[in-house]
């Protein structure tokens, strides 16, 4: 086929673990990292004559995640029974929802390269309980099976094939991220599978209306592997019809230490999952009052947020987006303005500057930050009063950081404060000029660049603590002599 | 509606039911006649009925977040004592990858 441009087409089904304490349709507990089966109670077993009961918290933050995205929520909810046989999945199906999911069609907006923003249709989002887990290590030929995840409560959150690059699915996959955390539905937390990624990915002759044949990666569960993972697939779908071979659709892995996907042998052979309404579950009846009730309930989501920084604060919008991408991060951002009363692109750049540094450098979150809000905030008062320059500021800054107290603490015992007596520092700057006759003659001569080196030697005598614009306005006064 | 000898053997198959051979055609005349009967329901004029998801006209309850049913370590040892085999906390199961 003489194909000369191939359109990409991705559609993501995002997995959420919902933040609840107890399981989906038992009292088990959901906490993370018990000791096998410790979690696993007699619902989640399958054991004969159980019945599933479900979780309200659970619906609430469904449908949470639904007014949100600016969804339908649907008043009367039908849980189905979805058919396989796997080991991990004890009573022979999955209780998920097929007919009538809480949440219908909805969107949200991504943020592309050079401020470019795009929607993002969302066809669903469905509750459903987890299946357990597999350990395939020897068991004296055997697998081991822990239930502690069997039951757990996850939002299944469908999009549209409206993601056209490996970027896009990325960029998709972090705004449903930020947006479960912002609205607390659930910790996100990838390493330990709260937040994984299916992409079906299929390619088409550029213009050409009809898919091409998907094929399905299972289980990212990392920005950068969703964006690995497409690529690779890509890449592969492209060079096997262009040589003549057709894709399969089929599920696939991603194996991120070889960066490429294998094919992974399927559960059933057929995908035959004989969807059925639970008969041990009624219609979940949702009514106007308990929808305005979770409404009201709605933090000021991202996008909002970033609009009131630009608007109100004077931020750029890289900046607004930078400090919005968390919520305890613009939370931190916000209570250090507050506090501080100063420019807010002042504290913009001391939080996405020197804060963000030092918490990456010691991989520690803005929430459990050593220099509190406060805290900061009043050492970028001494900044914006002119008692310290923002030089010295960051040695403040660190050694607030080590714990040596509040910033006027340690200001006032090391003697910090800028040298602000001018018949002082005039004194100064006129000794300092009288000791490199030889470089004073050559500026007057016109090597202007030597002003650097008499500001670096006035700086240096003292130790950072004049005020910079003042060096330089009395510098040039006594330098033309 | 007809079922055919290789829907039966699809069906078994997909629930891991073993059956005999010889049983596949009376399988297929039972399932058949279920069918029919059910079939027969199309012939009630439900125009003006709102379709429903369960026989109850009631919806579900709601249970409040609780944990109150963790077996913890007396209870999943309770449980494993009928399981054919266990393992360091773990039910053992047939290898299922290769």
């Amino acid at each position: 086929m003489a194909v000369t441009a191939w359109e990409v087409v991705i559609g993501c089904e995002i997995h959420v673990q919902l933040a609840t304490q107890s399981k989906i349709f038992s009292g088990a507990a959901t906490a993370f990292g018990a000791a096998p089966n410790t979690q696993a109670c007699a619902v989640d077993l399958g054991l004969p004559g159980v019945l599933p009961v479900l979780n309200g918290e659970a619906v609430r933050l469904a449908v949470k995640f639904g007014l949100a995205i600016d969804a339908h929520i649907e008043p009367h909810a039908v849980f189905a029974r979805k058919n396989y046989f796997y080991p991990d999945l004890p009573k022979g199906y999955q209780i998920s929802q097929l007919e009538r999911p809480i949440v219908g069609a909805g969107h949200v907006d991504i943020l592309l390269e050079e401020g470019v923003r795009k929607r993002i249709g969302i066809t669903r989002a469905h509750l459903e309980e987890d299946a357990g887990k597999s350990l395939h290590e020897d068991f004296h030929g055997m697998t081991g099976i822990d239930l502690n995840r069997a039951g757990t409560p996850l939002l299944e959150i469908v999009s549209e094939p409206d993601l056209r690059s490996a970027a896009e699915a990325a960029a998709y996959m972090r705004k449903i991220h930020q947006l479960v955390r912002y609205l607390g539905i659930s910790d996100g937390n990838m390493q330990e599978g709260s937040f994984r990624c299916d992409a079906n990915v299929s390619v088409r002759p550029l213009g050409q209306a009809e898919l091409g044949t998907r094929a399905e990666i299972k289980n990212i569960n990392s920005f950068r592997f969703v964006e690995q993972a497409v690529n690779y697939e890509v890449e592969r779908q492209i060079a096997l019809l262009e040589s003549g071979g057709r894709v399969v659709q089929e599920t696939r892995l991603y194996d991120p230490d070889r960066g490429e996907t294998r094919s992974m042998r399927s559960k059933e052979e057929a995908n035959d999952y004989r969807y059925f309404p639970d008969p041990d579950l009624l219609p979940l009846a949702i009514d106007a009052n308990f929808i305005e009730a979770v409404r009201a309930t709605l933090p000021e989501l991202p996008e909002a947020r970033c609009q009131r920084f630009i608007q109100e604060l004077g931020l750029l919008e890289y900046d607004a987006n930078t400090l919005t991408a968390s919520r305890p991060l613009a939370d931190y951002f916000e209570a250090v303005c507050a506090a501080a009363k100063c420019d807010a692109k002042l504290c913009a750049n001391w939080v996405m500057g020197t804060l963000s540094a030092a918490l990456n450098r010691d991989a520690i979150s803005v929430e459990s930050s050593p220099v509190s809000a406060e805290a900061l905030a009043e050492l970028l008062r001494r900044i914006a009063d002119h008692t310290i320059s923002g030089k010295i500021a960051k040695q403040v800054f660190d050694l607030m950081w080590q714990g040596e107290g509040r910033a006027d603490a340690i200001i006032a015992d090391r003697g910090l404060q800028q040298i602000t007596d001018n018949s002082a520092l005039e004194a100064m700057i006129a000794t300092t000029i009288d000791a490199y006759p030889q470089q004073r003659d050559e500026y007057r001569a016109g090597k202007e660049k030597l002003f650097g080196f008499f500001v670096g030697q006035v700086m240096k005598q003292t130790k950072g603590q004049a005020n910079p614009a003042l060096v330089n306005e009395i510098l040039t006064i006594k330098l033309k002599g | 509606m007809s079922l055919q000898s290789r829907d039966v053997e699809y069906i078994a198959h997909l629930a891991r039911l073993a059956i005999d051979a010889s049983e596949v055609p009376q399988y297929a005349q039972s399932l058949s006649s279920i069918l029919d009967l059910v079939d027969s329901l199309n012939s009630v004029n439900t125009e003006t009925i709102a379709p429903m998801s369960h026989p109850l006209a009631m919806a579900q309850r709601l249970r409040p977040d609780l944990v109150d049913a963790n077996p913890g370590e007396t209870g999943r040892d309770q449980f494993q004592a009928h399981a054919p085999q266990v393992s360091d906390g773990l039910y053992l199961v047939p290898r299922v990858v290769e």
